[in-house]
């Protein structure tokens, strides 16, 4: 956790307020909670507002994180309540328990 | 049509037609307008073609843009395996189609919870953008399976469902079932049964390891079908269901009372005139007794009239026919060359009998023949899934009539007894005109026999002809029944030369015979010439006679004048002369007066 210098891009689609959606969004603040504002850059993308933009970045479940950089790019589908497999995508590293 | 709730939800049923052959005249018009329909099947069983052919139908025949959304297959292949179909899919994508790839990528991660929400708000304004009228979505149960929980599965299909019925859309989804319903996916086929207004099966099984397709509506929300299986064929130009003969449509034919020559002479007149245009004519007889050299003649004949004719060879190839055919002096080539006639052939064991009625009813739409020949017919029972061969030999039959072709078939049977005169196939009872050729075996020689067994319509002989093949054509001949046998080949030239001896005969013996009355009646003439000359003489001498008395009385008159005047007496005295006088011309005075 402490190696992760480089900025995570992130963008997370959304559907409105869909219940799964608001626990993505939650659940996302929690994993990156530990980070400092500069180390992440999130766009939350609201499928419901931007549907077009949403079918052309091939989205078509919600919710679903996708880390565009540092790469390998990765997409993880679903309200992210698996944190341990979120960080481990995201390259965040173990979490101390 | 299901319960009253339903009749009432849905008072009238608009369709839409998917272009795909046959499937809108089972369904009365096509798929549900603004529902769902769901299209069920095992793999391979042509579900994603009938669906994108749907749409490509929608796009192309109805200007109706359409979305294809793809969950198991990659949408660039769906567009290389439909491009073999000709269908123009990179024109189309380019103006009213819209694939989307809804794979989920195989780098995927899943944590928690997902929905569709995303993807059909994605969907709902690509429809709006592009107007689009038809969607497809192939095969929700990938889709099912990704959310690997019934009760996310089952929330979903609620939700595609809802979508579908709010945006209007005219949904096709797909389906994958295997060997009937898994028992893991059962529930969720039942809601999605019942979340469709229309549920179409689709089948692909082996019978006699070949392969045999079928398509079936199970339901049909406020709305009749045709309740049947019906054969369904994956063609180079899609999916074609042989729908043939599945409405009352198919009883209202055009009738003719036109007259089609056989291309035999003497057969013309045994039919009083020729097989009757549009009817359906049936040749059967064991191999080698010439009904193709039958079909051959007709299709000629057809073909000198300027018509078109399609000849459907089983298990012979085309030139094999035409050689064949030549050897008859019947030449098909000629006609082949300038596009009158195509002769197809098929091998009729390497597919099912529907495929090879499909395959017949394409080649009749692309050639438009006004006659035909399947020669032979029964080649249907040989092919794959032979059950069906009957029933499909009826659909062709009917299939022709509809169109006006008149229609020959040969039909192969198997034993050479008169007995055996039944056909395998059931058709004799639906064919108009049957003719029976037989082989008689006699005297070391076997010959080939012509009966009419019955002709719809028109007159026909009772009389067995025999039919000779030579190099110069098909002729027909009277047969010789001597004794109650009848007589064809060496034994009726025998027979025939034994009359002309006869009939020499009898004609010498009449001019003898002729001979001897003239000669009689000469004799006779010559009696009567002779008996005339004897009257003659006889009537001469006769005259001869009257003239001496009558010179004789002349004398006697002049002697008496002479007498009297030497006399000088009176006349009195003269009168007493008794001497000279007949004694009843003597005036005896006995009395007293002298």
């Amino acid at each position: 956790m402490a190696e992760t210098s480089a900025t995570v891009y992130l963008r997370l689609y959304i559907a409105g307020n869909a219940p799964n959606s608001a626990r993505a969004r939650k659940n996302l603040a929690l994993i990156s909670r530990d980070l400092a504002p500069e180390q992440l850059h999130l766009e939350i993308v609201d499928v419901l507002q931007e549907p077009l933009r949403a079918l052309e970045d091939k989205v078509f479940v919600t919710p679903v994180l996708r880390k565009l950089a540092p790469p390998p790019e990765a997409q993880i589908v679903g309200d992210l309540s698996d944190h341990a497999q979120v960080r481990s995508v995201l390259g965040l590293g173990e979490v101390e328990r | 049509m299901h319960d009253r709730a339903d009749a009432q939800q849905y008072p009238v049923v608009c369709k839409v037609p998917t272009g795909v052959p046959g499937v809108d005249e089972i369904t009365g018009g096509g798929i549900p307008q603004h529902r769902t329909t769901l299209v069920v099947g095992g793999p391979g069983s042509g579900k994603t073609i009938f669906a994108l052919q749907t749409l490509v139908n929608g796009a192309c025949e109805w200007g109706e843009p359409a979305i294809f959304v793809a969950f198991e297959e990659n949408s660039r292949h769906i567009i290389q395996n439909a491009a073999s179909f000709g269908w123009n899919l990179p024109e189309l994508e380019r103006q009213k189609l819209f694939f989307l790839d809804a794979r989920m990528p195989a780098e995927t991660v899943l944590a928690g919870g997902y929905d569709l929400a995303g993807m059909l708000a994605g969907l709902q304004a690509k429809a709006a953008e592009m107007g689009a009228k038809r969607i497809v979505f192939d095969s929700i149960d990938v889709l099912l399976t990704l959310l690997g929980d019934v009760q996310a599965e089952r929330r979903e299909l609620y939700r595609v469902h809802d979508w579908l019925s709010s945006t209007g859309l005219t949904g096709v989804i797909t389906t994958r079932i295997e060997g009937g319903v898994d028992p893991a996916f059962a529930e969720h086929f039942g809601f999605l049964q019942f979340m469709a207004d229309c549920v179409v099966l689709l089948q692909h099984r082996l019978v006699d390891r070949v392969s045999l397709r079928a398509f079936r509506v199970l339901k049909y929300r406020g709305s009749g079908f045709a309740e049947n299986e019906f054969p369904l064929v994956i063609t180079p130009t899609g999916i074609e269901v042989a729908s043939v003969g599945v409405t009352e449509s198919a009883m209202q034919y055009p009738v003719f009372t036109e007259r089609v020559t056989t291309g035999i002479d003497r057969l013309d007149t045994m039919l009083t005139g020729g097989y009757l245009r549009g009817t359906s004519l049936l040749i059967t007889g064991s191999p080698g007794t010439a009904k193709t050299t039958l079909g051959g003649a007709f299709t000629q004949a057809a073909c000198a009239r300027g018509e078109r004719a399609l000849f459907i060879s089983f298990d012979e190839a085309a030139a094999e026919v035409v050689r064949n055919l030549a050897s008859v002096n019947i030449h098909l080539q000629q006609y082949i060359d300038n596009g009158l006639l195509q002769i197809h052939a098929f091998r009729s064991e390497s597919r099912s009998a529907e495929e090879h009625l499909i395959r017949i009813k394409r080649l009749i739409d692309e050639h438009r023949p006004r006659c035909m020949v399947v020669d032979p017919l029964s080649a249907l029972l040989k092919a794959g899934g032979h059950v069906t061969g009957p029933a499909v030999a009826q659909r062709l039959l009917s299939l022709t009539k509809q169109q006006g072709i008149t229609t020959l078939c040969t039909s192969l049977l198997a034993g050479i007894e008169p007995e055996s005169e039944a056909s395998p196939l059931q058709i004799s009872t639906i064919a108009d005109t049957w003719i029976h050729l037989s082989y008689i075996a006699q005297s070391g020689e076997r010959n080939r026999a012509l009966t009419i067994v019955k002709s719809r319509g028109t007159g026909h002989s009772k009389q067995v002809r025999e039919l000779v093949l030579s190099n110069e054509g098909l002729t027909l001949s009277d047969v010789y029944t001597a004794g109650g046998a009848v007589l064809m080949g060496a034994l009726r030239a025998e027979k025939e030369a034994q009359e002309a001896l006869a009939r020499e005969q009898m004609q010498l013996d009449a001019e003898r015979k002729q001979r001897a009355l003239d000669e009689a009646n000469a004799q006779a003439q010559a009696r009567i010439d002779e008996l005339q000359r004897e009257m003659a003489l006889r009537q001469e001498e006769m005259a001869r006679m009257q003239r001496e008395q009558e010179l004789r009385e002349q004398g006697w008159r002049a002697r008496q004048s002479e007498i009297r005047a030497t006399r000088g007496g009176d006349v009195n005295t003269a009168l007493t002369n008794y001497g000279d006088m007949p004694l009843e011309q003597r005036d005896i005075d006995t009395g007293g007066g002298a």
